[in-house]
């Protein structure tokens, strides 16, 4: 077992509902970022997705975009990310989840990545741009590594697509609750809370929806069928502005409203 | 090739996001059922010859051949087509397969503006939506083709994420497809992109080399050497592929060496760059040792980009064609000299492959003859090199 997958499992068994906070990594600068994560695990927080930026992110919005430039700016590297999860290391026992595109991932060459990254402390990884079909190689050096890859499934998805996802589903399964990029909007999260359904057939392994969610009431109206919801840019927007109090005051309002709702 | 992952060799693939999958295996569906669909060969043939002006001559430029007194030198005479570059190709192609998909917008990337205006025009051809994403810098150098995209009724979005070049055009384009995959067609204005795109626009720009092949049987030519400039690779690509597989034709790809080998002065992909992942493709790139996407420069806006078609990435490593650079300052040498030689103004994207002629012709003989694609025309640019020249056209 991994400290993700720890943490799913225990909330599942407690019957809540679980949080994972997105944080551009290095986005002002990594002394911020470090603070982002503290403060985001005292604010009710259940797993850490470590944004790495790259400079051409397809899957993301304005907000993660613009993330990703300042830290770029800003000296961010893959070393240095590297350097970020063990110094998160030293303090919390929180899951780590990486998010980031393939292009740094071949760089960095994907074994040594995952040797390194693990050994530093992080527990899987996203990558929006290496769907199913790209992913077998990963997967498989993944699985060895007991470092969780995770799948996607999208309002899009065909079953015959979820079948085969659910087959090789590892940590839990990113629902993308809409067609498009990250960023917050209103979203019709019935759509996403059908496909989970469909999902939820097909697998035990934990769903978290992400995209879109801003506010409590997009949590609640996400986490419906879902054990999870993610929330990225809302957070990453506080934390672009050193807002870390902002920041906290919305993580803590939405564990609120998912907490409440479980009673 | 490619194979049914979308590779050529190592390179290829779908590197995208899963919500861009599914419309991607429509896409392969929908392409594989209609390229063999004789009805859909006619209309798409018709348009590109009574609205395009296909085929396009392949013209002996008698002047430049004795210019340099070695090999015949023949023009193939994109630049001829309907809004002037060969892009006009590949947006028909597309456009009548996105009608046959029954979609209802097209969006597409742009540059430099050729593949945009070619999608607006196909767009009000078949009157059809057409949105048109611009990087903010771009639409300021560029300002005469954004009016004649809107002119033609299309929308043309600034791009002011990243850098604001053709490569953030490129990536809000996937995102705005991502958003409205239900509706609306991607043109994608090169041989770059996840599968089937490279293999797509491949398809629909060979008719450039198919024709070729016919011209030179007809004429009784002894063609040596193909040349074509090389940014995405799409007029290259077309060039090229039907002629793969003969051993007597050297095939040569030319990319902008910008005004040096320093990092962010070129668009040197395939003979500097380092094989990487970009909009869906695994090929050369410039990048950084961090695997961030380096901004390529050139004079030429439709050259500078980071990335390659990853059929070229396979076409360098297996020898099948060979790639080269030429610097701005040769490039705007041919854009000079075929002017003045021939009364024709090339684009200068064009003038990269006629600027290789100085260092290929010493090296040819007289009875051997060499084909340059002349991909575009030069008007869009008379007035970056007049202003290059110290001209002043206020």
């Amino acid at each position: 077992m991994t400290r993700l997958s720890d943490k799913l499992e225990s909330m599942r068994k407690a019957g809540k509902k679980a949080l994972f906070i997105y944080i551009t990594a290095g986005a002002p600068d990594f002394q911020t970022t470090v603070e982002a994560v503290k403060a985001a695990e005292k604010a009710g927080a259940d797993v850490i997705e470590i944004g790495m930026p790259f400079s051409d992110p397809i899957a993301d919005g304005p907000v993660i975009q613009e993330a990703s430039v300042i830290a770029l700016k800003n000296g961010a590297t893959m070393k240095k990310i590297l350097g970020l999860i063990k110094e998160l290391r030293k303090f919390t026992q929180i899951p780590l989840v990486g998010m980031g595109y393939i292009n740094n991932i071949l760089t960095y060459g994907v074994e040594k990545f995952i040797d390194d990254f693990k050994d530093a402390g992080l527990d899987g990884m996203i990558i929006p741009d290496l769907p199913h079909e790209e992913s077998a190689d990963m997967r498989a050096v993944c699985k060895q590594a007991d470092f969780h890859l995770i799948e996607f499934v999208t309002p899009n998805t065909i079953p015959a697509r979820i079948k085969e996802t659910c087959l090789s589903a590892d940590g839990f399964i990113y629902c993308v609750s809409v067609n498009g990029v990250t960023g917050v909007r209103a979203i019709d999260y019935s759509v996403i809370n059908d496909i989970a359904k469909l999902v939820r057939e097909e697998t035990s392994v934990p769903l978290a929806v992400g995209f879109g969610i801003g506010s409590p009431e997009a949590a609640l109206a996400a986490s419906e069928v879902a054990d999870a919801v993610i929330v990225g840019s809302a957070v990453v927007k506080k934390i672009l502005e050193k807002d870390i109090a902002g920041a906290s005051e919305l993580i803590a309002a939405i564990r609120t409203a998912l907490d409440e709702r479980v009673k | 090739m490619p194979d049914k992952n979308g590779r050529f060799g190592a390179f290829g693939g779908q590197y995208v996001p899963e919500t861009v999958m599914p419309v991607l295996m429509e896409l392969q569906e929908a392409y594989a059922k209609y390229k063999e669909d004789p009805e859909f060969k006619a209309e798409v043939d018709g348009y590109l010859k009574e609205y395009a002006g296909r085929p396009t001559k392949l013209y002996y430029a008698e002047r430049l051949t004795k210019h340099y007194g070695k090999a015949k030198i023949y023009l193939k005479r994109e630049d001829l087509l309907h809004t002037g570059a060969h892009k006009i190709n590949n947006a028909l192609a597309q456009a009548v397969l996105a009608k046959k998909m029954g979609k209802k917008r097209i969006v597409a990337e742009t540059g430099a503006g050729q593949h945009g205006v070619a999608c607006a025009t196909v767009a009000a051809l078949f009157g059809m939506e057409c949105c048109v994403f611009m990087g903010e810098e771009d639409i300021r150098r560029q300002s005469l083709n954004v009016f004649r995209m809107r002119l033609l009724g299309s929308k043309v979005i600034p791009v002011t994420s990243g850098t604001g070049t053709l490569k953030d055009a490129t990536s809000e384009a996937i995102r705005y497809w991502a958003s409205n995959i239900n509706d609306t067609h991607y043109i994608i204005g090169s041989v770059v992109g996840p599968h089937p795109y490279p293999m797509i626009v491949r398809d629909f720009q060979a008719v450039i080399g198919e024709e070729i092949k016919a011209q030179v049987k007809a004429n009784n030519v002894n063609l040596k050497y193909v040349v074509a400039c090389v940014g995405g690779g799409s007029n290259a690509m077309g060039t090229f592929y039907p002629l793969k597989d003969d051993k007597a034709v050297t095939k040569i790809g030319v990319e902008a060496a910008g005004r040096s080998d320093k990092e962010g002065d070129h668009a040197k992909s395939l003979t500097l760059g380092r094989p990487g992942v970009l909009h869906g493709a695994y090929s050369y790139l410039l990048q950084t040792d961090d695997g961030q996407v380096v901004e390529a420069y050139s004079i030429s806006a439709g050259l500078d980009y980071p990335g390659v078609g990853p059929e070229h990435s396979y076409f360098k490593d297996s020898g099948i064609v060979k790639y080269v650079a030429v610097d701005d300052k040769e490039a705007l040498d041919a854009f000079q000299l075929l002017s003045r030689t021939e009364g024709i103004i090339p684009a200068v994207e064009s003038s990269h492959a006629l600027a290789y002629l100085e260092k290929l012709m010493p090296t040819t003989k007289d009875d051997e003859a060499v084909v340059v694609c002349l991909s575009g025309r030069g008007d869009k640019d008379v007035q970056m090199v007049a202003s290059i020249l110290g001209e002043d056209l206020k």
